[in-house]
């Protein structure tokens, strides 16, 4: 296996364990968390597929996904906070107001 | 506008001017528009009679309008005026206009005043419109009309829910009728592609081979007549019409509408003398109506039923002499008839006003003193429907008994045994109410007995018109007036020379009636009533009308209303219809609770929904990108 493939492969093993992460974990900061995983998972493989091509386009572009997850993240922690404070707890499933 | 054609329209204009604006006119011109105008529709009548009489019997005809156009169908609308519906738009214009006037009086305080000479108005002129149609359409338009004018009538005081009750007896049992009258139409355009009467009763006299047997359309428009006219089977609906105001009894249900059926036969008697089979038919049942009415009549004990159950009888002997060919005669009894039981209804009206609604003669009697003018036109009427001579009954009668006995077309004496035997019936009947109501010791309640009046002159004056009328409407030559439209059928030649004989026991049975009446009733009722007790079931059997309703609601109503609740609304409508919507309903609900579990909010069943979703996708790619 060379090194293409493991990253490739680390990139996927990332993404999956993020998003097994977001389906199954209740709390709200960790299923934050996970969803950073699983964004890295994906810049990983920008990053290998710029890295293998030698372009600079991908190396911005593994870039401004860094921003957009940074922005991302600090826009959704507030978010987060301000639920904690409402309903005093992270579970998710306390957020739901539908009713099935 | 021909004046034909405003004998029919006058009364349609009153009930439209009465109907829409009456209740906001005032009474004063509610009364004008609604007694005027039939009076008006009376005086054209008459004109018209004397246009007639003067072109020496040429049909007055009217094409005034086309119906319809169909093809090479057409059916117009106009009016034929000839010796037979000019006799009978008398008789409905004017009694009919005496009724209304009369009506003035007796309703007077009735909330529905206007109301109520709107539909006497529209009845009317449907009345017209049947008497003076040209085609058996118009005439069936009109028919229909007056079973709904009779209708709105009867149920007049509809908050009682027995009297809307018997106006929808009397619609539906006419219903049934109409259905054969329906019939006999398409089998008449069916043959003919015309429903003009005249040209159908040619094409029938003509004699070629037809396409249609006489038989079969005599008896189809028979039914229709039976419904009209109440003759068994369909006689139910009459007794329970007296519900209506009394003049409405009088006009509709005694001298006029009810008479349709004779009038009908006697109109398309072309069709019946080519149809010997239809015509025993009509004999018979008539016979057999009149004796059976007449035997029920005796044992009735409210005024206006045995008023009713006698019009019955009456009808039967019209029939009688329809079925033995003397259209004339039946014409001439329909007549008299018409003056003697307007009379009749409009006294007892008088009487049920005098007595401040009571109905029930058990709690009559010694009224001739208080209300003598009602009591001498009651008694001039009663000896008239009996047949004493030489009252109008009298002569009608006794030539409906004699054509029966020996006409050539059907006569026979068994019919006129038992049409002599339903005469001294009449007479015992009638006599028993006059007794009863008028002459016996009194057995009303104080409170009753004081407040008895004599009736207003509106009404009294109509009583004492109609009792005239009653009296004197027998020397009229009506028949032979008739001859040429209605021929009279030939005599036997070997019973000739009964006649005398039948005239002197038609009399004598007339006055037999009335001695039996009298040794039973002078007295007051308790002889007839300890007779009646030793016959318990006889008297049950009579007063109930020998429980024909309750066969019919035997082996009619009861299984139609099976039929209607458990197969077609329980197994119809209620399970398949509405078991089809609900399931359908219940279906959509049943897997909208499932899959509404599915968006409550779980955030995780969201994203593994749509990684399912995206893993899907890409598979599908996969296989065939």
């Amino acid at each position: 296996m060379d090194r293409t493939q493991f990253l490739l492969a680390l990139s996927v093993a990332l993404f999956a364990l993020g998003l097994v992460g977001v389906i199954i974990r209740r709390n709200a900061l960790v299923m934050l968390m996970c969803m950073e995983l699983m964004v890295n998972g994906v810049i990983l493989s920008l990053v290998t597929f710029a890295a293998r091509t030698a372009t600079a386009s991908g190396a911005v572009l593994a870039l401004l996904v860094f921003v957009v997850a940074a922005a991302e993240i600090a826009i959704a922690i507030p978010i987060v906070l301000l639920l904690v404070r409402q309903r005093q707890t992270l579970d998710v499933g306390a957020y739901a107001r539908l009713k099935g | 506008m021909h004046l034909l054609t405003a004998i029919v329209v006058l009364p349609l204009v009153g009930f439209l001017v009465n109907g829409l604006a009456g209740p906001r006119l005032g009474r004063g011109f509610v009364t004008a528009v609604g007694c005027g105008l039939p009076i008006l529709a009376f005086a054209a009548a008459v004109r018209c009679f004397l246009e007639l009489t003067a072109a020496g019997g040429a049909p007055l005809v009217t094409d005034d309008y086309t119906w319809a156009e169909v093809g090479g169908h057409s059916f117009p609308v106009g009016f034929w005026f000839d010796r037979l519906s000019a006799v009978m738009t008398l008789i409905v214009t004017g009694v009919g206009s005496a009724i209304h006037v009369y009506s003035t009086g007796y309703m007077k305080d009735d909330p529905g005043y206007a109301r109520y000479f709107a539909y006497l108005n529209l009845f009317l002129f449907f009345m017209l419109l049947l008497v003076l149609g040209r085609s058996l359409l118009v005439c069936f338009v009109g028919w229909e009309g007056v079973g709904l004018a009779s209708y709105l009538l009867i149920g007049f005081w509809f908050e009682d829910p027995d009297k809307a009750r018997a106006g929808k007896k009397a619609f539906i049992t006419n219903r049934v009728g109409d259905a054969g009258f329906l019939l006999g139409m398409f089998l008449l355009y069916h043959a003919f592609g015309t429903l003009d009467i005249n040209q159908v009763q040619t094409a029938f006299a003509a004699g070629a081979p037809l396409a249609v047997s006489a038989d079969l359309v005599g008896i189809l428009l028979f039914i229709g007549a039976t419904g009209k006219s109440a003759q068994i089977p369909l006689h139910v609906w009459l007794p329970d019409a007296m519900a209506g105001p009394t003049p409405v009894s009088a006009l509709i249900h005694a001298a006029t509408m009810v008479t349709a059926g004779v009038y009908l036969v006697a109109r398309l008697n072309g069709i019946y003398q080519h149809a010997p089979l239809a015509s025993e038919l009509i004999a018979v049942i008539g016979v057999l109506t009149a004796v059976f009415a007449a035997t029920v009549a005796v044992a009735q004990t409210d005024i206006k039923k045995v008023l009713a159950w006698s019009t019955i009888s009456q009808l039967g002997y019209m029939f009688l002499a329809l079925g033995v060919g003397a259209y004339g005669v039946a014409v001439f009894h329909l007549y008299t008839h018409a003056f003697f039981k307007a009379c009749l209804f409009l006294g007892a009206g008088s009487v049920i006003h005098a007595l401040g609604g009571e109905q029930d003669i058990r709690r009559m009697g010694g009224l001739a003193r208080r209300i003598p003018l009602t009591f001498a036109t009651f008694a001039v009427a009663t000896a008239a429907i009996a047949g004493l001579p030489p009252l109008a009954g009298f002569f009608s009668k006794d030539e409906i008994l004699w054509f029966a006995f020996a006409s050539e077309r059907g006569g026979s004496p068994l019919l006129w045994g038992v049409g002599a035997v339903t005469a001294a019936l009449s007479a015992f009947y009638m006599f028993r109410l006059l007794w009863l109501t008028f002459l016996t010791p009194s057995r009303m309640t104080a409170e009753t007995a004081h407040h008895v009046h004599e009736s207003p002159p509106s009404m009294t004056g109509v009583l004492v018109l109609l009792a005239v009328l009653s009296a004197v409407g027998g020397f009229l030559a009506l028949p032979q007036f008739l001859e040429p439209v209605l021929p009279e059928p030939a005599v036997r030649a070997s019973l000739a020379r009964f006649e005398t004989p039948l005239l002197v026991t038609s009399v004598i049975l007339a006055v037999a009636g009335l001695a039996a009446a009298g040794l039973l009733y002078a007295r007051g009722p308790a002889r007839a009533e300890r007779l009646a007790a030793r016959f318990p079931g006889v008297q049950r059997v009579l007063s109930g009308g020998y429980f024909i309703d309750g066969l019919y609601d035997l082996l009619i109503t009861r299984p139609l209303a099976w039929l209607s609740a458990r197969v077609f609304l329980r197994a119809g409508d209620q399970l398949i219809i509405d078991g089809t919507l609900h399931g359908l309903a219940s279906l959509a609900q049943r897997t909208a609770t499932r899959l509404s579990r599915v968006q409550a909010g779980g955030l995780q069943l969201y994203v593994l929904l749509a990684g399912l979703g995206v893993v899907v996708c890409i598979a599908w790619m996969w296989r065939h990108v």
